[in-house]
């Protein structure tokens, strides 16, 4: 980033390569390299080969078998139903949440966003636990919705409720450092020009933060999707009604029936590389086009660089 | 960095949509985060002092918190070296597969945890592909603490090199070179020059992944064996109380973890800015 600046007071042409020579003997360079590629086999490639090694052990035909099965479709059902319904929630919030912390001034501005970052740091245990306490037969809602009949708990909305919180803080995570960074000159422009309020937030703000906004939606769903523990504790595991993949994965796996559990669970594995491969295109698209303005600045060091507890799955 | 500060010196609100935007922010942050959790703590003002205390500290509690926070602790060492070397391997030297490998840091994060427990459970076993050899070499890593060491180190992969690769990007090796061509070893620049530079940012990425270790539940229940006080994390404990409807039990359990997770992120916030004063003067 200061790079442009730094640039006239730099003598040498690229210090890319030279200091390593002159720096370490070679073999150093060999060993770390062995070092963090074997540590990197063992903890990330072997892993990932060994899903879908599993998965296809018995042949394509149990493979399929295993993904068509009703509990899997149902399962795979539920998933997307979380996903949809608390994506789109938790992307308005982070839109609206930026908005407000990015482009104005108050007080306890500091306080908020610790606050918007308490989901992160709350073991998903407890995170389904809270909804227990809210809506469980003993819980502070649990007898009235009784009398009213109205299923919360062990049902898709308890579901619904764990991942939503889970995700709480995505893409708003993703956004404010973006639109700090950004300023508001561009649409206090617009304003002065005689765009109205929604004019200026789709013609100016939108294409400014897209990027920021597609990292943060496919972070979020990816979570949301993956998550087990918060979800475990509110679902009951009833089988065909309340069990999203992760889930199934679970039960199939402590049935012994181990190629069906590896089935879904690649499933699952193929949406974390998928996510992975747009997250490195989004990367690489603001790197390509990020050397004009904040852009880079933004995305650089806060939203991806610097990631949170309890940011994956 | 003008444009940071800009928006705050300005007396007056030109743009529209503050209050509508700060009113729905917080409506919904009170609505999914802060009643619910809110209820945690007050479920436990309903117990008395003593029934609190002898939840948390119950003989079986206690190895769990020993197990939790000790697998995550040598999780988070275990990244802090290996993840450190990653990092640096990653901005210093070029080699084939290096994009690829860099996307593929970020699996932990990606990887729903269910599916992570079981897949490192089926490798670690005694019948498959690592466990088989260690079980050759007199290791049983399934079913043992050894198991919850190897889910939290898993997990917590990315947080080091994450937090490290930024830090070591940005680092000037004109500083380096300046050391060595004032005569000191390569050995004497590294502990001299660059680990003092990492500092801050090891820490926090230390702190990051333990911090994501001590509530881990999805990847390590399968590989742990769960056997109450040898290989039961605290989370699964939680579970187990709920499971006997002692609502008050777990949700005691859950406050002790839940003070020690909002300590951990006031030291990583402490952290963090430290890591970002310290680029800063860079």
């Amino acid at each position: 980033m200061s790079a442009v600046i730094d640039l006239p007071v730099k003598p040498v042409p690229r210090a890319k390569s030279a200091p390593a020579n002159t720096l370490e003997p070679r073999w150093i360079k060999y060993v770390l390299v062995t070092i963090a590629l074997l540590f990197l086999t063992l903890f990330l490639f072997i892993p990932l080969v060994a899903v879908f090694t599993e998965a296809l052990k018995k042949g394509w035909d149990v493979y399929v078998e295993a993904i068509v099965d009703p509990d899997a479709i149902s399962a795979i059902k539920l998933t997307l139903i979380a996903a949809v319904i608390s994506v789109p929630l938790n992307l308005l919030f982070g839109v609206a949440a930026s908005w407000a912390i990015a482009k104005f001034s108050f007080r306890g501005k500091s306080i908020l966003l610790t606050l918007i970052d308490l989901p992160f740091s709350v073991s998903p245990v407890i995170s389904g636990l809270i909804y227990v306490l809210m809506f469980g037969a003993q819980g502070w809602f649990g007898p009235w919705l009784q009398d009213h009949n109205i299923k919360i708990l062990f049902a898709v909305p308890g579901i619904v409720l764990a991942t939503v919180f889970i995700t709480f803080p995505f893409v708003a995570r993703e956004l404010i450092p973006l639109m700090q960074a950004q300023g508001s000159e561009e649409e206090e422009a617009a304003l002065v020009l005689g765009a109205s309020g929604w004019q200026m937030f789709r013609r100016v703000t939108l294409p400014n933060i897209k990027w920021g906004l597609l990292y943060g939606v496919i972070l979020c769903n990816a979570r949301a999707m993956g998550e087990f523990g918060a979800v475990s504790v509110v679902s009951g595991h009833i089988r065909g009604e309340t069990n999203t993949m992760p889930l199934q994965v679970e039960i199939l796996y402590n049935e012994y029936n181990f190629t069906a559990a590896f089935a879904i669970a690649s499933l699952l594995a193929l949406l974390a590389l998928v996510t992975l491969a747009i997250k490195s295109f989004i990367e690489w698209r603001l790197h390509q086009s990020g050397e004009t303005s904040a852009d880079e600045a933004a995305l650089m060091p806060v939203p991806h660089e610097l990631p949170h507890p309890a940011r994956s799955t | 960095m003008t444009s940071l500060l800009k928006p705050r010196l300005k007396p007056t609100r030109v743009l529209p949509g503050f209050g509508l935007t700060l009113g729905f922010t917080l409506f919904y942050l009170a609505l999914i985060v802060l009643i619910p959790l809110s209820a945690v703590f007050l479920k436990t003002f309903t117990m008395t002092w003593e029934a609190f205390w002898s939840a948390v500290t119950s003989a079986r509690v206690m190895a769990s918190y020993r197990l939790t926070f000790g697998a995550s602790l040598i999780g988070a060492l275990l990244n802090v070296v290996f993840g450190g070397i990653v990092a640096w391997v990653l901005v210093r030297y070029r080699f084939p597969g290096k994009r690829f490998i860099d996307a593929l840091v970020d699996l932990p994060f990606a990887l729903p945890t269910a599916v992570a427990g079981i897949t490192l459970t089926a490798l670690y076993s005694s019948n498959g592909w690592i466990g088989e050899y260690l079980e050759k070499a007199g290791i049983k890593v399934a079913f043992t603490p050894l198991g919850v060491v190897v889910a939290l180190t898993f997990i917590g992969l990315p947080f080091v090199v994450r937090t490290v690769q930024p830090v070591l990007e940005d680092a000037e090796r004109e500083l380096e070179e300046a050391a060595a061509s004032l005569g000191a070893t390569p050995w004497q620049t590294f502990w001299r020059v660059i680990l003092p530079n990492l500092l801050p940012a090891l820490l926090t990425g230390f702190a990051l992944a333990f911090a994501r270790a001590t509530g881990e539940y999805g990847s390590v229940i399968f590989i742990a064996g769960n056997m109450p006080m040898v290989s039961e994390i605290t989370p699964l404990f939680i579970i187990t109380k709920l499971e006997q409807y002692d609502y008050a039990g777990a949700t005691a359990i859950a406050v002790v973890m839940l003070i020690a997770s909002f300590l951990l992120l006031l030291t990583i916030n402490l952290l963090q800015a430290w890591t970002r004063k310290r680029a800063g003067k860079a």
